[in-house]
């Protein structure tokens, strides 16, 4: 159609040349003249006077005769949501906090159950009796608030740094050592690193090392839990919730979570723990915009930055954001809570090689989500020192005599190292059991087998298993 | 496409088929090119035809004497119809009976591109049947999370060749789902990954991978190809039904060009067993989807020339696959042989030629040959000349039962 062709090639240079023309930057209310031509052409899609563009890839586009560049750097930075400052005073009275002090007392008590919990195990790491260990400082009150505010049937998604997650929902103490010992009784069988903890019972998922992948696993059991709700109306409807941290929020992911939970328009919580570094990378070099946040919008999602050191803001936070989720069968939301990482990557890593010391220590002190909660218990009366040198100590117990009853405790069964591969074991599983069974009694000395629990046996009966 | 058709058919069928022109993507057409490129001379090169190659049931009696169906199918009807076609069937039969049965991917929603889910968005609705997203690594995260909460997803890669994106979600999430969760439960099982894959006369790079053996390394999946619109039925039901993650690939090539008796009813075929479509005695050859139709034509013509019997198995399920069927099979016959579309290094035939090797050893008369793509990418013009041929089949069993 050569006609179609000179016609869109001569408007489009006219077009340009009216951009350049003086008069159409300085008078930016007249309305510029369109060619006929072009009027003629646009007309299949709109009206002539429309204000509308009507592309169909942003409908609610209206033209404008100004060349703008969005620049981000004129934007002001999304605010960060609190409920009470650093020093424990809640800033609008008139609202309050919507926490009664003995379920306040309650978070208090798992917060710092788990930074002593968090100090132990980093300190047995140390000494190598766990292979692995990654601590939660600083970041207590995102995990145990998040789930304090949610549903206990409501499904959640951890990255790594969520033990607190799972200590609210009830994982006990002797769950946690069973894991990190990977001993007979751990729920993972043994299989997995330190940390990965998983509870069906408490509907949080397994949690696996590859960053980002279980954003879209959230966006695809919230879609799974949408079509739940509609299917079953007699249950009370469940939303999915998914963590990651805000080096994970780079991976493609993230981006591929976001997008499609907003196309599908599922239950789900997205929830960023920005907590200042990636290991060491801090965020200058992990992004230049306004942090997580700022990305919620560009896919079409409901936004809130929170202060993530406030209990109370991330409760809140939460609770609004799960009503939200579930408004008209469901719609994604995200929140970026923010805190500072004050313990190392892991066990594995020595933060100082990559941040002063005195930049922790100074957030240590002036800020972190259990001194705040405390002063504010200490302010409504509620709690004082000798409360918390008890409590200190009570917990401390605990921990260590769970933490001696998992470490005395046998490996679980060498079948385990093959099931659950598939559903039934392979006949090529069953040549290779058959085959280290072989081993194993030919070069007995060789090999711990003892501490495996039932021994040899194991392979033995998985194989005449059928 | 076989010959016999008429042009005009050709035209109509072409005219009659909905064009979409959303996506570049959308403008393939699996028509087989290999025939009309066929040299001039040619006796070998050219002669797979598919109206009457012994691979696909052409009467009703033959499709329904399969063992493998139940007694209520085979006293059932039958229907003509090719692989597309049969894939549909197999998403609408378990979107029917199951309701955690949803079916998404790229462009899915009108039909797909290769017509797979025609129809299925508007008889089951566009909450069970929907596009996504152009994001592999997403959709099949998205499939991950759903069948982890007990739905089952069956997710289409457009393109067996874009499967990459996903390759961290299906290998390291996917495959270990069950493991890594332990007692706990937790398990993707209800998950289907169904991608086109294989030549096609003119996919150039990325419209003809078969990536088949980079997921027969990953414990926990389980890689299915079919090679028949009854296979593809059959095969694509018990995947559904399976509680393990499948991934099913289908040869794009046979989606329109082959046609056979299909029973009506629905009925599932196993996922662990190879098939003998032809016995033999003096050699085996083992191969999977679209080459398998390579192979009998090059097995007929060595036959009639060399005077030999040859023994043509299609392993169906390419991991964890069937090794039984094939070293009985090359315990008997003495020589083996695989082919395949992809490469020779590190493909599937490296595996059965090592397991014939180690499980067939004191029974071998030559060495297990292998034809396979070559080293390379499948370049546009040169795909006649990198893929296995009828010549190339044919000439490496006069080879191996010449040794």
């Amino acid at each position: 159609m050569p006609n179609t062709m000179s016609l869109r090639a001569s408007t489009r240079r006219i077009h340009c040349s009216k951009l350049l023309h003086p008069t159409t930057y300085l008078h930016t209310r007249q309305t510029p003249k369109v060619p006929v031509g072009w009027r003629q052409c646009r007309a299949v899609a709109s009206t002539a006077s429309a204000e509308r563009v009507l592309f169909p890839g942003a409908l609610n586009s209206k033209f404008t005769n100004e060349m703008a560049f969005i620049r981000p750097s004129t934007h002001k930075a999304i605010p960060t949501y609190r409920v009470m400052d650093q020093y424990g005073q809640v800033i609008n009275k008139e609202v309050g906090v919507d926490t009664e002090d003995e379920e306040a007392l309650t978070l208090y008590r798992n917060m710092v159950c788990l930074s002593i919990m968090d100090l132990l195990m980093f300190e047995a790491q140390r000494q190598g009796r766990l292979s692995f260990y990654m601590m939660s400082a600083g970041e207590e009150g995102i995990a145990v608030g998040t789930a304090s505010a949610l549903d206990p049937s409501d499904v959640i998604f951890c990255q790594y740094r969520e033990t607190g997650v799972f200590l609210q929902r009830g994982f006990t103490l002797d769950q946690f050592m069973n894991q990190l010992f990977a001993n007979k009784e751990d729920l993972g069988k043994g299989r997995n690193m330190p940390v990965h903890y998983g509870s069906k019972e408490l509907n949080i998922h397994t949690v696996s090392s590859p960053l980002a992948t279980q954003i879209p696993h959230a966006a695809g059991a919230a879609y799974a839990l949408k079509l739940q709700n509609q299917q079953q109306s007699d249950k009370p409807p469940r939303v999915a919730v998914c963590f990651f941290g805000e080096g994970a929020a780079s991976e493609g992911d993230f981006h591929a979570a976001l997008n499609i939970a907003a196309t599908r328009q599922v239950p789900s919580i997205f929830i960023c723990r920005n907590n200042g570094y990636a290991i060491s990378t801090p965020t200058s070099d992990q992004y230049r915009g306004d942090g997580i946040a700022a990305r919620g919008a560009g896919y079409g999602i409901d936004t809130l930055r929170v202060d993530g050191n406030d209990i109370f803001a991330v409760r809140r936070a939460v609770k609004e954001a799960r009503r939200i989720a579930l408004e008209n069968g469901g719609k994604p939301v995200l929140i970026e809570m923010m805190a500072y990482r004050v313990g190392h990557h892991s066990t594995s890593d020595d933060s100082f090689a990559y941040r002063q010391k005195v930049e922790v220590e100074d957030w240590k002190r002036r800020d972190n989500p259990i001194t705040r909660l405390r002063k504010w218990l200490e302010g409504r009366g509620v709690w004082d020192e000798d409360k918390e040198r008890e409590l200190r100590s009570s917990l401390r117990k605990k921990v260590l005599a769970a933490f001696d009853k998992a470490e005395k405790m046998k490996k679980p069964p060498i079948a385990s190292a093959f099931e659950g591969v598939y559903e039934e074991i392979t006949e090529e599983q069953k040549q290779h059991i058959e085959e280290l069974r072989d081993i194993l009694q030919r070069y007995p000395k060789e090999y711990d087998i003892d501490q495996h629990e039932g021994g040899i046996e194991s392979l033995s009966q998985l194989l005449e298993k059928k | 496409m076989p010959p016999s058709l008429s042009p005009v058919r050709t035209l109509s069928r072409c005219l009659l088929r909905p064009q979409s022109p959303i996506h570049p993507r959308c403008q393939w057409h699996p028509s087989s090119i290999r025939q009309a490129s066929a040299a001039a001379g040619a006796r070998l090169n050219g002669t797979v035809e598919f109206d009457s190659t012994p691979i696909l049931q052409h009467t009703s009696r033959a499709a329904l004497a399969n063992p493998e169906l139940p007694p209520d199918v085979r006293n059932g009807q039958t229907k003509r119809i090719n692989l597309y076609t049969a894939v549909n069937e197999a998403l609408r039969h378990a979107l029917q009976t199951d309701e955690r049965v949803l079916v998404f991917g790229e462009d899915i929603q009108f039909g797909g591109v290769f017509r797979c889910t025609m129809n299925l968005a508007g008889d089951f609705g566009t909450d069970r049947v929907f596009n996504t997203p152009l994001s592999e690594q997403g959709l099949v995260g998205f499939a991950i999370g759903a069948a982890s909460e007990g739905m089952k997803p069956v997710a289409e890669i457009q393109f067996a060749d874009y499967v990459y994106p996903a390759f961290d979600q299906l290998v390291n999430e996917a495959a270990k789902r069950r493991y890594m969760s332990g007692s706990t439960g937790y398990n993707c099982g209800g998950l289907v990954v169904r991608m086109p894959c294989g030549v096609v006369g003119h996919g150039a790079l990325y419209h003809s991978q078969s990536p088949e053996a980079l997921f027969t390394h990953i414990p926990g999946l389980h890689v299915v190809i079919p090679r028949s619109p009854l296979q593809a039925k059959g095969l694509l039901l018990s995947a559904i039904q399976s509680n393990d993650p499948v991934v099913f690939m289908e040869p794009k090539v046979l989606y329109r060009a082959a046609v056979e008796q299909v029973p009506v009813d629905a009925y599932h075929l196993p996922l662990d067993k190879a098939e003998v479509l032809k016995s033999g005695k003096d050699l085996t050859v083992v191969s999977y989807g679209t080459p398998l139709y390579t192979c009998a034509a090059a097995i007929s013509a060595a036959e009639k020339d060399f005077g030999c019997s040859v023994e043509l198995i299609d392993l169906r399920t390419i991991y964890p696959w069937d090794r039984k069927t094939v070293v009985d099979s090359v315990k008997k016959t003495g020589r083996a042989m695989v082919v395949h579309e992809s490469m020779m290094n590190a493909g599937v035939g490296a595996e059965v030629a090592a397991t014939i090797q180690e499980q067939a050893f004191l029974r071998l008369e030559a060495p297990v040959k292998r034809v396979t793509g070559w080293a390379t990418h499948t370049g546009l013009s040169f795909e006649k000349f990198i893929i296995p041929d009828v010549t190339r089949v044919y000439d490496a069993i006069r080879k191996t039962i010449e040794y």
